[in-house]
């Protein structure tokens, strides 16, 4: 291996240490105890192959289908903030869909529940869409400003139509039994890991092996040059992968409800769609670096949850090691950037 | 007064107390955007001056919390400078990072201070203070001039960021920094250091707008409590066209409309709330693509 080829995964390594030593200095300057509080976030997502299997796991499956999501927007140079939004449109959906299904054989019904969430997510990303083709409003802002709709739909949704029979608690009934997916057997980990394997390595292979996936790099480096080359559809493009990333967010919400809680309530997420920002520049953009970055995120959630069990520190603090880590991340970017630059610079001195 | 008057003076109040927050988070993001930076963790110094004016008012009253606000919010607005103006990383990612993580670093000093519970705290606020003779004058008067202190300032900041714009030459050399910051260069105008000053400027304002709304709207804290207000400023600043003026008119017109809400919770008409929650949403998104296209944003905005 070159230099070259190593350098993503120093860069990884090194960010990833820039937002632990962040979170161990805060850790410490709060007055806990640094080595017994990453302790037990290492327990909490490691400690045996059931808290891997049931919790680090479970939670890398929405993780990757969402940072698939962000992955393939980022990549044709679209911003979509808004994972966290299409998420619970997804949810929504799967849920009424879910429901109602209770007739139905068990591989039809999960299809059902999954076609919906997707459309959901879609759905849900398409207003932002039109408004950036049409009126150029950044996508960035619009699918932003989407998440809080989500917000109160989701509160709207299990207060509303979508509330239990019995009508006690902000929450939906729970789906059919046919529409859940399989367990591995004496764990909570579901089918869902399959499809996210498979969702990242196909996405993989149409990035690199087909003409959409060159497209979307090509608007992605530079939507000027891309029009101006006269053979892309920038807009139709952008457009394209806006969409594609909203029906993979809207997914990571219909595996969710199918997979996991099998009921719609609020906070469901504990932020994912911002979450698989992360994962997404972590892994730089790329589809199985994703499953690797995805497991480590969800490491970190499920760390948290035991950090805050077994240290009394709160599982919010680890947002902070979030946004370290992608910070440095774009630093280590720009100085790799400039590094190149330097090394042209020299070349063309010679 | 009669009761339709009594209504009419509770809406505007209303109005003008929820714009409040609005309009200095806009008002600061405006000076940075006019620099050619945009800021999209203006979210997050909003939620750390929030929690900050919560911690200095139960240390040492209101004023104490907001001075403390303006302090997280410049040190907010710092690391974001760090980053995307010093080492000019992306400005979207890392304004976003920012923004997320102030959320987790609020939430977790707020639980450590006050308890995971999060009981409402009793915490000195700004009262309404009311301008003598004007403040008697019927409907605007009490609606107008009998407001907290916060507000008066942050009315003001409105003519002083005009004439610091537009009639200052640093206001200059900030305009001509976000046209085109080779040219301010090659005119002697310090450039990065001048899109620094912005932005700690504009993390001051939000700082400030996080006080607004815990010392002089609502009177607590709670995590997240900003809800996207932030970002509402971007819209804000996009609708009233990058001028102070028209930021105070489009700040106003969030206010009302949230402000509507209340209208109607007393009319009694049966809506569901959750309408009402998304309605500054909507109008935001509705602002955005009605307003882009005929506003010009500054040439060199995000490069």
């Amino acid at each position: 291996m070159t230099a070259t080829t190593l350098r993503p995964f120093v860069t990884a390594l090194a960010a990833l240490a820039a937002g632990f030593g962040v979170l161990a200095i805060g850790l410490a300057v709060s007055g806990y105890d640094p080595v017994l509080a990453l302790g037990a976030l290492g327990r909490g997502a490691f400690g045996s192959w059931y808290t891997f299997g049931s919790a680090t796991l479970v939670r890398a499956i929405p993780l990757i289908l969402l940072g698939l999501g962000v992955a393939l927007a980022f990549r044709a140079g679209a911003l979509n903030i808004g994972a966290e939004g299409q998420f619970y449109a997804g949810a929504i959906a799967a849920t009424w869909v879910g429901i109602h299904v209770t007739a139905w054989p068990s591989g039809l019904a999960i299809g059902a529940v999954w076609s919906a969430a997707t459309l959901a997510g879609v759905l849900w990303i398409a207003l932002p869409v039109l408004l950036r083709v049409r009126f150029g409003v950044m996508e960035v802002i619009s699918t932003l400003l989407f998440n809080f709709v989500a917000d109160a739909a989701v509160s709207y949704a299990v207060t509303g139509p979508l509330q239990e029979a019995k009508r006690v608690y902000p929450q939906s009934d729970p789906i059919a039994d046919s529409a859940r997916l399989p367990l591995l057997p004496g764990s909570r980990l579901h089918g869902g890991i399959l499809l996210a394997v498979v969702l990242a390595v196909v996405l993989w292979l149409l990035f690199t092996r087909t003409r959409w996936g060159f497209r979307l790099k090509a608007v992605g480096l530079s939507p000027r040059a891309a029009a101006v080359s006269g053979r892309i559809p920038v807009k139709r493009v952008l457009a394209g992968a806006l969409l594609w990333s909203g029906a993979l967010a809207g997914l990571g919400g219909g595996v969710e409800i199918s997979g996991v809680t099998y009921t719609l309530f609020q906070n469901l997420s504990p932020g994912y769609g911002f979450t698989a920002i992360a994962v997404a520049l972590l892994a730089r953009l790329h589809p199985l670096g994703i499953i690797v970055t995805g497991v480590l995120f969800g490491a970190l959630e499920a760390g948290a949850q035991g950090m805050q069990r077994e240290a009394g520190v709160p599982a919010v603090a680890v947002q902070v090691a979030e946004a370290t880590i992608i910070l440095a991340v774009l630093l280590a970017e720009v100085l790799g950037r400039r590094a190149a630059e330097r090394a042209v610079a020299a070349e063309d001195a010679a | 007064m009669t009761g339709e008057a009594a209504v009419l003076t509770g809406f505007l109040a209303a109005a003008i107390r929820i714009s409040t927050p609005l309009l200095l988070a806009a008002t600061g993001e405006m000076l940075n955007e006019r620099a050619g930076v945009i800021n999209l963790g203006v979210e997050g110094a909003m939620l750390a001056g929030a929690l900050a004016s919560a911690v200095g008012a139960a240390a040492g009253g209101a004023w104490a919390g907001a001075l403390l606000a303006v302090l997280a919010g410049v040190a907010v607005a710092g690391v974001f400078a760090a980053v995307a103006i010093g080492a000019r990383a992306d400005q979207i990612i890392s304004g976003t990072a920012i923004t997320l993580g102030s959320v987790g670093l609020t939430g977790a000093i707020y639980r450590m201070a006050f308890g995971a519970g999060g009981p409402g705290l009793s915490l000195p606020t700004f009262a309404a203070v009311p301008i003598p003779v004007i403040s008697a004058i019927p409907v605007l008067g009490p609606s107008l001039f009998n407001q907290p202190a916060l507000t008066y300032v942050a009315w003001l900041l409105v003519p002083l960021a005009w004439w610091f714009l537009f009639r200052s030459w640093w206001g200059l050399a900030l305009r001509a920094t976000g046209e085109s910051s080779e040219a301010a260069r090659a005119s002697g105008v310090p450039v990065r250091r001048v899109q620094v000053m912005a932005t700690l400027a504009g993390g001051a304002l939000a700082g400030l707008a996080g006080a607004t709304l815990v010392l002089a709207q609502v009177g607590t804290f709670a995590e997240k409590m900003t809800a996207g207000r932030g970002f509402i400023a971007i819209a804000i600043v996009v609708l009233g066209r990058w001028h102070p003026v028209g930021i105070l008119l489009a700040a106003l017109l969030f206010g009302a409309a949230n402000a509507l809400q209340f209208a109607f919770q007393a009319m009694g008409l049966s809506v569901p709330y959750q309408l009402f929650l998304v309605m500054p949403y909507a109008l935001a998104l509705l602002a955005l693509a009605g307003a882009v296209g005929k506003a010009q944003a500054p040439a060199g905005l995000g490069k």
